[in-house]
């Protein structure tokens, strides 16, 4: 069974329609791409998937033993961050936060669960640093091992890149690919940048209708030919 | 001048104004830190001139208990302005500068219009700046104060956590099940207390000190949350009774004075930070 099934969405919000009944599932171990201009539709889609937000029209919903609270979110930094004064360990904690209830301190294995995402993404030597202090790539680890401390499903990720530099981007993307690939952990990745596909197993590509199928499919279909085409002309550009 | 301090101390009144003064900084300053970085620092003066507002009416009505008419006015106000305003039309800055300069502006009009008592101005200097009102208080208001104080520390203590993570992050928070908007509300809420509660001490004009200089300068020195957070309040502790007691030594205001150690305390705190970093 999948872990998140839409059925028959209509996005949009006061009035206007941004995409019409959207049909897809994710499953267990998947790795989804969602494509599209901005102002598609790409955060409104996320927040539904999330249930911040209700869609216009048809259903979302978990499947497989997913509960609605499990996916584990990665937004995209905002301005507030940039500068604030918290320890990495602060802030990986706070993905322990959702399961706590009205529990108002931290248990020992969530202080271990916690523990052990720093390490897992290498960052456990960063425990006491200051998050403002970090590299932009520092940053979106903390960030990648707080979600991991609220799920281990499945990731949603914002545009994980950027403002990230070229080799760090490259980095996060293997990362992400390595927690898909040995941890199992489905993934669901927003994004701009064609390179990032090179991992995915679906393509959601939502723009003038969507389109959903595997990669190959979406690379041979009319919309991603183009996308795909960009993306050549891009790489030969930069040789 | 120990001799004066003991003398002054002896007095009751003495003594009431410093226990109120000292539990309402500390209040302020835990907060203060979250709204700072929130970029609510303005969050203060703003709600503190619509309390000026509903006290105005509250005057004009000839309501016995001022309280009944500020307090639930400003809580009104503090949840419009904290909830987390994706679609609102107008937010952050310019919603808070609408409603300050707009409740400041009526208030004052309506005491000019329906004023009963003979020195208008000094009622307003006097509301706005702080007055003696702090050294006039009542032990049902001392008791009324502590208890205030009691229940928001209580509840910053037992939601800590939760509410570091609104803070840092709302939608993260909001997506893996902590009820983001239940804890916008409830820091709404303590905000609009603490700032009807430091009235008294400090005067409108001047509770934004009490809410931002702690923290700020806090923030100067430590990196981590909990740590700003503790330095904060005990920074605004000191800086409270040293204002207290040197307002009593020079015969100075206590609401000014106050905010006078606070700057002080701040341009330490940088220039530590400089040092420590050169």
């Amino acid at each position: 069974m999948a872990l998140i099934t839409c059925h028959d969405v209509t996005l949009g919000y006061e009035g206007t329609v941004l995409v019409e009944d959207l049909n897809f599932e994710i499953g267990s171990g998947d790795y989804l791409c969602i494509l599209g201009e901005n102002g598609s539709g790409k955060s409104t889609l996320i927040r539904t998937l999330l249930h911040l937000q209700d869609p216009v029209k048809g259903t979302v919903t978990e499947g497989d033993g997913l509960r609605k609270n499990e996916i584990g979110y990665l937004p995209q930094q905002t301005l507030v961050q940039k500068d604030f004064p918290a320890s990495v360990e602060e802030i990986v904690l706070s993905g322990c936060l959702g399961r706590s209830g009205f529990r108002p301190f931290y248990t020992k294995e969530e202080k271990a669960l916690a523990g052990k995402n720093m390490e897992r993404l290498g960052i456990l030597d960063l425990k006491k640093r200051c998050y403002r202090e970090l590299s932009g790539g520092q940053q979106q680890r903390v960030l990648l091992a707080r979600s991991l401390c609220a799920t281990q499903k499945i990731l949603l990720l914002d545009e994980p890149v950027s403002g990230l530099d070229p080799k760090a981007a490259l980095e996060m993307y293997d990362l992400i690919a390595q927690l898909n690939r040995e941890s199992g952990i489905t993934v669901i990745m927003v994004t701009h940048d064609m390179v990032s596909i090179r991992y995915a197993t679906h393509i959601l590509h939502i723009g003038d209708g969507w389109f959903f199928g595997t990669k190959d499919e979406y690379l041979s279909s009319p919309a991603g030919s183009s996308f795909a085409g960009l993306y050549e002309t891009e790489q030969k550009e930069g040789e | 001048m120990i001799e004066t301090l003991r003398m002054y101390l002896a007095y009751p009144f003495v003594r009431y104004a410093v226990i109120v003064g000292v539990l309402t900084a500390l209040c302020a300053s835990l907060l203060g830190v979250s709204l700072v970085l929130k970029r609510f620092s303005f969050i203060g003066d703003g709600l503190s001139h619509v309390a000026f507002g509903a006290m105005a009416i509250a005057a004009v009505l000839h309501v016995a208990n001022s309280m009944l008419i500020v307090l639930p006015v400003t809580v009104l106000c503090a949840i419009l302005l904290l909830r987390p305003g994706q679609n609102a039309k107008i937010r952050g800055d310019a919603a808070i500068a609408i409603l300050s300069v707009g409740s400041l502006g009526i208030g004052y009009l309506l005491m000019n219009i329906f004023s009963t008592s003979s020195n208008l101005s000094g009622d307003v200097c006097s509301s706005l700046f702080g007055s003696t009102s702090i050294l006039t208080l009542s032990s049902a208001e001392v008791a009324l104060c502590i208890a205030v104080s009691v229940i928001v520390i209580g509840c910053f203590i037992f939601f800590y956590h939760k509410i570091f993570a609104v803070t840092f992050d709302e939608s993260f928070a909001q997506a893996t099940g902590t009820d983001a908007e239940k804890f916008n509300l409830l820091i709404a809420v303590i905000v609009a207390v603490i700032i009807v509660l430091a009235m008294n001490l400090v005067g409108s004009l001047l509770i934004s000190a009490l809410i931002i200089f702690p923290a700020l300068s806090a923030m100067r020195l430590f990196s981590s949350f909990l740590s700003v957070t503790v330095c904060s309040a005990v920074l605004s502790v000191v800086c409270t009774l040293t204002g207290m007691l040197g307002s009593i030594l020079w015969e100075t205001p206590v609401g000014s004075t106050i905010v006078a150690v606070d700057i002080a305390a701040f341009l330490i705190c940088c220039l530590i930070s400089r040092v420590r970093r050169a």
